[in-house]
């Protein structure tokens, strides 16, 4: 067994798994409040395009970083205005901005396509992105604010009634959701490229989604499906290493097929679907 | 002893109907005061108005003698006021430490919350492990989570609505036990309830509302069942002249031994549901909501999806197995307590809601291919016959008022020449000339040899239009009382729960 | 204070002008996302809307790009209608595509006027096999659709992927990931020669107006919509919800299927990874934009292919990305989305 080629490929999969855990926590806990935002990859696309391209203009890490993080802000507040207070279907507002996200991103980038910049070292990310999980864990399952979203999330009748505010609740969560996945696109774009190119998320929006699914809306287990999805697809990458004749597309699929199975069984159970899926996920809050 | 609260000239309408007038008694304070009426008698609006959920139009609420307005629940609450709802506000997910956390309004770490919640459960006698999720505790342990809630606020006063209508007989024995506790500890428990079986047993005072009016506010250990169901009931029971059911009449429509077994925590289990029905009958199924209304119907329809024992029967024939659908070509027509939503469909026409009943009918559907033509002349027959206020046959049933629509889908059903029709709650949130209408319709269809049954929660309905009324309790049926004959004291009994 | 009211029944007015609304909304951003760029709004809006469709040849790629978005949202708004979310059209597509293109792969030499009629068949065969898994899952394990058809899209293009990379990839391809050519017997027809608008078109018509049919005239459409109003005054009604669940993914995934062999049969000719540029997607904002109505639809393709065109020729002739269309696209469905607000909500000032 060749050992540095092992660590090596573990470096390789803690570096390009990192972008799935910070959208997959933000949209954990947009839809443990109980919305479902299917914009994952237009936000992050757009977050990717700002860092990259206020990085190029002020050529300041930090600047770079508040700006990526603010259109991530901007566009989910639109967002949160539209399935929050104009009441619109939630999920042709995801698709609608998902697909708005692919459309201004690659216009804005088209300028700046192809500069080059210095990457920032992705390690800072990677620790914070551990200890982000640790922190929603803790936020969401040791603290009253938490406890809030957690009931909006299962029942905002109940949760109206006994007097907490649901909107401003789910506000909270659908623009936290919308700065992760900025965070997610700067870090591909300004630490994991380094560069820009049109639709350089490549589809990690949609496998974000069923990383939620998979993980049963709970933060520990989505870092670890993360890395079980990143694993997988860096695996694939490197079959002929490990002698494995399996087509590659397979590997690729296992994350999506083991999600439908997860998906399937919780659903099955009345119970079980109560007890792990939050019961109010995309339906509108309209006081009576 | 001075009232710790006292209600004077309370007075709430809405649009059509005055829910509270003039409503003045106090209530002593360590005391179990019940409140006992009959639907639509007053009682939930009163207590909402105490919870501050409502706000009354006129008159005043005296708290310990001192004049307060209670504007909003967070007001009541700071003034000692809690509530337990009917339907509870709990999340099945979360523990019960969570549900009480959420609850409560004072900041209390979760160490003194422990502290707090595991001392009140052993002072009264709950029972309650906080790490459980709601989903594993019964309804029971769910209603003692509702009030350990409650009393984390430290109350003063604590409002209970209807809080037996889905204990089981230990559990209401368990619940009895905690109240009296409670009571001797310096709370005040005010009660919602029509069974008098319970308050007899319970209340210290009990106030009798109806029609939004004090009837009178008695000490309870004065009273017996006779007295407490006829001042409930009222006196006025009109006499009509009806026509006669020949004796020698054939059975139409019969349960036998109907039991259900829904898992639903939430739902009435009908027991044993024996009656039947002859051809030109009409029996009137009485009771307070909630006692098994919605499963009896379900039971009719068949949508109960199978959980149920029994035998229902139609002409001699077993009919368990017969669809909603199957049903209506045997010639049964429905008229269900939901109007929009359930027998019609707002966002969709008149004519098209017409479909909707009769999508069974060769006449109007032939090889899937809808005929037009055909059902909108049967839908202006409808709007015609039954004075049906509408634009015209295209309009939207969401268009027109309750009275209206309701009258149109009871046309639509009677067009249908059933030989039985099934009502539930007929003329609720209608205006009088469209209830008288539709009750002298229902009275001339009886006069055609049509067999009726009409589940209502209104007793002045049913005395004026059936033959027969029996009552629904807590899933079961008393037997049959001739209206012309009928006993006051006796149905005020059946109502309440004490059935010979 | 601003107090929202829920409408007794919405406006019909609103109804019907609020696409326009939503259109002209758009318009009137993108011109402003133009004036951003330096470019003039108008000439912009030339070269964006008028000048692909202003000869034959941009007629004749309208039709290319609208017929399948047209196909796969009338198959949509059956689901729509009954209120299931079938986001899964994109992996329907494939599956058409990859199924009828099996065939025509199987029969790659054969000249028989049989092949094509069989690759549409399987086609659509596809399609529907794809879509009924969704369907089976939620009437029988109670499972979310919109979950279940999402996953099941990529699952359908990474087969695509490993068949024209693996076992159907051309030999003498110069280890291209793309299949053989299909036989002339496999292509689709084109209308006129020398154009690429193909007949594929007649099958999104009939399919347009056989839906109108089956919509406003059978019980079957009433059946739908009832559904997709209040499931229980479908099952008042006797309407059993679990068939109707099963048929209309039945269909939705048979349209996506054709329009997926179509686009193989007819403009590509081949399989290999890239076969729609999101068509599944789009059609979404198509079916939601004409109000799931045929008429509307078919409108509504119209427009957002004139969008795929336009966006090409940007990238063209004004140096913006060809992605300024998905900007229209997604703006447009915003706007719709608002405007749909005021259909069903009063809102007062108090």
């Amino acid at each position: 067994m060749n050992y540095d080629l092992i660590l090596g490929i573990l470096n390789i999969v803690l570096i390009s798994t990192t972008p799935l855990v910070f959208a997959g926590i933000g949209e954990l806990v947009t839809e443990k409040s109980g919305v479902l935002n299917l914009g994952l990859e237009g936000l992050m696309l757009v977050g990717a395009v700002s860092g990259f391209i206020s990085l190029v203009i002020t050529g300041n890490y930090f600047y770079s970083f508040i700006l990526s993080i603010l259109s991530g802000v901007v566009l989910s507040s639109i967002f949160a205005f539209f399935v929050l207070r104009l009441l619109t279907n939630q999920i042709a507002t995801g698709l609608a901005l998902t697909i708005f996200g692919i459309g201004l991103s690659a216009m804005l980038g088209k300028k700046f396509a192809g500069t080059p910049i210095n990457g920032l070292s992705p390690y800072y990310l990677i620790i914070f992105s551990f200890i982000l999980v640790f922190l929603i864990n803790y936020i969401l399952y040791k603290t009253k604010a938490g406890l809030i979203i957690r009931a909006v999330g299962e029942n905002h009748h109940s949760a109206y009634a006994l007097g907490y505010d649901v909107i401003k609740t789910r506000y909270l969560t659908i623009i936290f959701g919308g700065v992760m996945c900025s965070l997610a696109g700067f870090y591909i774009s300004v630490c994991y490229a380094p560069m820009w190119q049109e639709g350089m998320t490549a589809g990690r929006g949609w496998i974000a989604l069923a990383l939620v699914v998979f993980a049963t809306w709970k933060p520990w287990r989505l870092l670890v499906g993360a890395y079980i999805f990143g694993g997988v697809a860096i695996m694939q990458m490197n079959l002929q290493a490990f002698g494995v004749k399996l087509p590659g597309q397979f590997f690729n699929m296992m994350p999506y097929l083991a999600t439908l199975m997860v998906l399937v069984f919780i659903s099955s159970n009345k119970v079980r679907l109560k007890l792990n899926a939050p019961s109010s996920l995309t339906m509108p809050f309209i006081k009576d | 002893m001075k009232p710790i609260v006292e209600f004077k000239n309370i007075t709430k309408s809405y649009p059509g109907v005055i829910a509270n007038k003039n409503i003045s008694f106090s209530i002593e304070p360590n005391s179990i005061h019940a409140i006992l009426g009959e639907n639509g008698a007053g009682k939930s609006t009163l207590v909402k108005i105490l919870y501050g959920h409502v706000n009354q139009d006129h008159g005043n609420i005296y708290i310990d003698s001192k004049n307060v307005k209670i504007t909003s629940p967070s007001v009541a609450k700071k003034l000692g006021i809690n509530m337990v709802f009917q339907h509870f506000s709990l999340f099945e997910s979360l523990t019960v430490a969570e549900n009480l956390i959420l609850g409560i309004d004072k900041k209390l770490s979760m160490s003194e919350l422990i502290e707090k919640s595991q001392s009140i459960s052993s002072k009264y006698g709950f029972n309650l492990n906080l790490n459980s999720p709601i989903s594993s505790l019964s309804v029971g342990q769910r209603q003692s989570v509702e009030i350990v809630r409650s009393l984390l606020n430290d109350p003063k006063i604590l409002i209970l609505d209807e809080p037996t209508s889905v204990l089981t007989p230990d559990e209401i024995k368990n619940l009895f036990k905690i109240i009296s506790n409670l009571v001797q500890d310096n709370l005040t428990v005010i009660f919602i309830s029509h069974k008098l079986e319970e308050i007899i047993n319970l209340s210290n005072r009990v106030t009798i509302l109806r029609g939004g009016e004090v009837v009178d506010t008695l000490i309870t250990k004065n009273e017996n069942p006779d007295s407490l169901g006829l001042k409930m009931l009222g006196y006025k029971i009109s006499k009509l002249k009806r026509n006669k059911v020949e004796d020698n009449s054939k059975v139409l429509f019969s349960l036998n031994n109907v039991s259900t077994f829904n898992q639903d925590p939430f739902s009435i289990n009908l027991k044993n549901i024996n009656f039947s029905l002859k051809t030109g009958q009409i029996l009137g199924i009485a009771g307070v909501a909630g006692n098994g209304q919605n499963e009896l119907m379900e039971i009719f329809l068949n949508e109960n999806n199978d959980n149920f024992n029994g035998d229902v029967i139609f002409k001699n024939q077993n009919i368990n197995q017969l669809s909603t659908q199957d049903r209506k070509r045997l010639s049964i027509s429905y008229v269900t307590e939901q109007r929009l939503g359930h027998s019609a469909v707002p966002e969709m026409s008149l004519t098209e809601n017409v479909l909707l009943s009769m999508s069974h009918n060769k006449k109007f559907i032939k090889n899937d291919l809808i005929n037009f033509k055909e059902i909108s002349i049967h839908t202006d027959k409808i709007i015609k016959k039954f004075n049906v206020n509408a634009p015209s046959n295209l309009s939207k049933a969401s268009q027109l008022s309750g009275g209206n629509l309701q009258k149109f889908i009871i046309g639509r059903e009677i067009l249908s020449n059933p030989e039985l029709l099934i009502l539930s709650q007929p003329t609720w949130g209608i205006d009088a000339g469209s209830e008288s209408f539709i009750r002298k319709t229902l009275i001339d269809l009886s006069l055609n040899g049509i067999s009726i049954i009409i589940i209502s929660h209104d007793i002045d309905e049913l005395l004026e239009i059936c033959h027969d009324v029996c009552v629904l309790y807590e899933g079961r049926l008393s037997k049959n009382l001739n209206v012309e004959q009928i006993d006051a004291t006796q149905l005020g009994k059946y109502m309440g729960g004490l059935f010979d | 204070m601003i107090k929202i009211q829920k409408r007794n029944s919405s406006s019909s007015l609103i109804f019907y002008l609020s696409p326009i609304v939503a259109i002209f909304l758009t318009l009137f951003f993108g011109s402003l996302i133009f004036l951003f760029l330096d470019l003039s709004p108008i000439e912009s809006f030339k070269i964006f809307f008028i000048g692909p469709i202003s000869n034959w040849y941009g007629l004749s790629e309208l039709l290319v790009k609208a017929s399948p978005l047209a196909l796969i949202a009338l198959g949509l708004s059956y689901c729509f209608k009954n209120n299931i979310y079938n986001i899964g059209a994109e992996g329907q597509l494939t599956m058409g595509a990859l199924f009828g293109g099996g065939v025509g792969l199987f029969f790659y030499d054969s000249n028989s006027f049989f092949l094509l009629p069989t690759m549409i068949l399987f086609g659509s065969i596809g399609g529907a096999f794809w879509a009924s898994i969704p369907a089976i899952l939620k009437t029988k394990f109670n499972t979310n659709e919109i979950l279940s058809s999402l996953m099941l899209t990529y699952i359908a293009l990474l087969i695509l992927d490993y068949f024209v990379v693996g076992p159907w990839k051309d030999p003498t391809g110069y280890g291209l990931p793309k299949s053989r050519p299909f036989s002339d017997a496999g292509r689709l027809p084109v209308l006129v020669d020398g154009f690429r608008a193909h007949i594929g078109v007649y099958f999104t018509i009939i399919i347009a107006a056989l839906s109108y049919f089956i919509f406003n005239k059978t019980l079957f459409g009433f059946k739908l919509r009832v559904t997709g109003f209040s499931s229980k005054a479908s099952k008042y009604a006797g309407f059993k919800n679990d068939n109707l669940i099963i048929y209309t993914f039945l269909i939705s995934g048979a349209c996506a299927g054709l329009a997926g062999i179509f686009e193989v049969s007819g403009p590509i000719g081949q399989l290999y990874r890239d076969i729609s540029p999101n068509y599944g997607f789009t059609a979404i904002i198509v079916a939601f934009l004409g109000r799931l109505n045929p008429i509307g639809i078919i409108l509504s393709s119209l427009l957002i292919a004139l969008t795929y065109l336009g966006a090409e020729d940007a990238q063209l002739f004004l140096k913006i990305p060809s992605a300024v269309g998905f900007v229209f696209q997604g703006l447009v469905l915003f706007f719709l989305l608002g405007a749909d607000f005021l259909n069903k909500y009063r809102v007062l000032l108090k």
